[in-house]
């Protein structure tokens, strides 16, 4: 059963692609209902795997490998391998692409390409699966571009507009440089342990191996696989396409930009996880730091909603990144699957929005209020109640309320940030931690009051706006209940004795002992000693953000506007997102713009100058023998006929064609022999 | 002819058949060369060969050649009836196809 069952579940969304792109233009309803249908028979399939794996084989790991290609002594597997960690991946992505499914059927309603839309989910929840179950990181590399182009795909989804098919390229082509890192990583490890599989790979270093001999390589190696997930999770520096790719349909990025693929980087360093040494987990947890704040601070400033939560995104991807850096494993990846919940739900909330606000604005035939602006919305709470008291569950969720499923998850990570600074230093990490924890707090508030509290910006356009339809509500209304703390853990302040902890354990770092983190048993009896400190200390940064935003935004005690210009450059810096486009765009666009300018002038001056020279001296050359030709070889041909010819016109004169005249010559010369000869 | 044969008056000798053999055969050459009429050409050119068998009767008669020269004479009488013929062929067809039988006017193989 359980290796049918695996495949099962990656394939039918696979099958739901295929039948949907061939033939769903030509199905009732455009066949919306075979895609949802297939994805929710998917789920169920997964609920069981996920009950039967966690509930009754807990600790074992469950593989399934066949050579694919063989090549002298080395073979490439093609193998699935479940454990806690896939099997709980496994619900989270089907999950939440069936709600997807489900949210698309009323947003996407009377889209031009409905049907495409949803074969290219279907695409996309395969090869999200497929990276989820492989047991093997060549496979994973597969599945990986694979999202890629859905992901490319889905951004670019309304193509016409020019602004969502350069999204499409940025994040596909900023994505290529991380996975460029990542391959080189895969071709060392392969090139040292002549295996793709993680089982192999472990083993191999386990056993002293290592890549060229050296503990640097096998830092590098993990650094240079971490790389694969700074694309496509979005970290400093590459995080750059994820809020450009807000230009997608809005469910697809609570789907991919918020819940799934762009998870897929941290589910990729949890894989990778025993074969990480010291060195590389700490530019691992930096990188989170760093990209938690950065993210953090620019999304205090966004006017769009969208925006918003994709820096906010990128912001609690940061924090798992960090978690993980910092060996806080499960937290981290609980945090992962909280957050799935409760942004996914934060994403179609603001879809909900969106889908009022352009009814509205099309009744009212504006085609020039921005349906996304913030600054546009307010009072939304009367006239959308089911979005509204869902969007609050989800904002306080991300914020790191008690009660929630994101406090049990981030209390952990935060909690991990400070064990690890009491066993190693570097208290810049929990520091940032805080930070970051009360500025989400305060910048979720922000867009919640925005955009549902307080007067209505506009009158007309708030009368226009309505509730959304069932199918857009319902899937909300699950995603707020996934993202109350009783499906994780039964204590609410705690979620080291849920069955999560338990299910998830960090697993046994396989490097030499001297390049090993903190050990799971010293790193958990920090955590425990800080735990409540960090639980006190979460809780109040959070209620001070919240108070800050309300204070600023509902009381308006304090003037945003006075704010702003108090901080100045931090503030501009901010609202420009800290100018990474602009810089990238000097230096990299520019850059090659100007390596390229420079290599068309060697094309066009040297490389051109050799091919015209070349057809130059051909040119003289063949009108040299031209010229002979014409002249000389000719010449002589019609000098040779001319001269037989005039010959011939000569002579001609003798043939006067009177028989008299050839006999008076015959007759003469005749005389003229006789006389000779005599 | 015995009485003629004795006379001693004139007895012409090969000198004087082969002077009139000549004398016949420039006639013959001037009407060959001369004449415009075909006919006449071809009259011209049994001039010619009657020349020529006068000198082989004559050198036969006068000399030790025995009876040889009359044979031949006698061939070319032959050959000349023959020649005739063919010749008066020729010529019919060419006035068929020219309507003429003037040599000048019968020049398609000038150059």
């Amino acid at each position: 059963m359980f290796i049918e069952l695996p495949l099962i579940i990656l394939l039918l969304p696979l099958l739901a692609f295929v039948l949907m792109i061939f033939f769903g233009n030509k199905l009732p309803r455009q066949g919306d209902w075979l895609a949802t249908g297939m994805m929710t028979i998917t789920l169920l399939l997964s609920i069981v795997l996920l009950i039967t794996k966690v509930g009754f084989y807990s600790s074992e790991t469950i593989t399934s490998n066949f050579d694919w290609v063989v090549v002298g002594s080395k073979s490439i597997g093609f193998g699935i391998m479940i454990d806690n960690l896939a099997a709980i991946m496994l619900v989270v992505v089907t999950l939440v692409s069936t709600l997807v499914h489900l949210f698309s059927m009323g947003y996407m309603k009377g889209d031009v390409r409905y049907s495409r839309y949803f074969a290219y989910l279907g695409l996309f929840s395969f090869s999200m699966l497929g990276i989820v179950l492989t047991n093997n990181i060549l496979l994973m590399y597969v599945f990986w571009e694979l999202v890629g182009i859905s992901s490319y795909l889905l951004i670019g989804h309304w193509y016409e507009k020019k602004s969502a098919s350069n999204a499409a390229n940025k994040a596909f082509i900023v994505n290529r440089v991380g996975d460029f890192g990542m391959f080189i990583g895969i071709l060392i490890l392969f090139i040292s342990f002549s295996s793709f599989t993680f089982e192999a790979i472990f083993e191999s270093i386990n056993a002293g191996q290592l890549p060229f001999g050296s503990e640097g390589w096998l830092t590098a190696a993990g650094i240079l696989i971490f790389c694969g997930a700074v694309g496509k999770s979005a970290q400093f520096p590459l995080h750059v396409w994820l809020p450009d790719a807000m230009e997608g349909p809005t469910p697809v990025s609570a789907l991919i930009h918020a819940a799934t693929m762009v998870a897929a980087g941290v589910y990729l360093v949890a894989r990778i996880f025993p074969m990480l040494t010291a060195d590389a987990l700490l530019v691992i947890a930096y990188i989170g730091a760093i990209t938690a704040l950065i993210a953090a601070t620019i999304a205090i400033t966004q006017f769009d909603i969208k925006k918003v939560l994709a820096y906010s995104t990128i912001s609690q991807l940061g924090y798992m990144i960090m978690a993980l850096g910092v060996g806080a494993y499960t937290a981290g990846f609980m945090h992962l699957v909280t957050h799935a919940a409760f942004k996914a739900g934060l994403f179609l909330g603001a879809g909900s929005v969106i889908f009022a606000m352009h009814a509205s604005l099309h009744k009212l035939h504006d085609h020039s209020t921005d349906a996304q602006d913030i600054r546009n919305m307010g009072g939304l709470k009367s006239k959308m109640p089911i979005t509204y008291w869902t969007f609050l569950i989800f904002t306080l969720a991300i914020s790191g309320i008690p009660l929630t499923s994101g406090f049990l998850s981030k209390d952990e990570i935060l909690a991990g940030t400070l064990a690890f600074s009491t066993l190693y230093g570097h208290w810049l990490l929990p520091l940032i931690g805080f930070v970051v924890a009360g500025l989400t707090a305060f910048y979720m508030f922000r867009l919640l009051i925005l955009t549902f509290h307080g007067k209505p910006v506009s009158e007309k356009i708030q009368n226009g706006v309505s509730e959304s339809p069932k199918v857009m509500t319902i899937p909300l209304m699950i995603l707020a209940a996934l993202s109350l703390f009783f499906f994780y853990s039964f204590n609410p302040f705690g979620a080291a004795s849920g069955w999560f902890y338990t299910a998830v354990e960090r697993p046994l770092s396989v490097v030499p002992e001297l390049l090993q983190p903190a050990t799971y048993a010293l790193f958990y009896e920090a955590v425990s000693s800080v735990h409540s400190t960090a639980m006190i200390l979460s809780i109040l940064i959070a209620a001070a953000g919240v108070l800050m935003a309300v204070a600023v935004y509902q009381w308006k005690k304090i003037s945003a506007d006075d704010l702003a210009k108090r901080a100045g450059f931090l503030y501009k810096g901010s609202v420009n997102k800290w100018y990474f486009d602009e810089v990238y765009n000097i230096v990299f666009v520019s850059g090659s713009h100007v390596v390229m300018r420079a290599l068309r002038w060697f094309d066009e001056t040297i490389i051109d100058g050799i091919v015209n020279g070349a057809a130059t001296v051909t040119k003289v050359f063949a009108s040299v023998s031209g010229w002979i030709d014409t002249n000389i070889v000719d010449g002589l041909v019609n000098g040779t006929a001319s001269t037989a010819n005039r010959a011939g016109g000569l002579l001609s004169h003798i043939q006067t064609g009177k028989v008299q005249t050839y006999l008076l010559f015959v007759l003469f010369s005749f005389l003229v022999l006789f006389v000779l000869i005599l | 002819m015995e009485i003629l044969m004795n006379t001693t008056i004139f007895v012409p000798g090969l000198s004087h058949f082969l002077v009139v053999s000549a004398l016949l055969f420039s006639l013959g050459v001037m009407a060959v060369l001369s004449r415009r009429n075909v006919i006449m050409v071809l009259m011209g050119v049994e001039l010619i060969l009657n020349s020529a068998n006068i000198n082989l009767i004559a050198f036969s008669r006068f000399t030790e050649l025995s009876l040889d020269g009359q044979m031949i004479g006698l061939f070319v009488i032959i050959i000349a009836a023959a020649e005739a013929a063919v010749a008066l062929a020729i010529i019919l067809n060419v006035y068929n196809r020219f309507n003429t039988i003037n040599l000048d006017e019968i020049n398609l193989l000038k150059g």
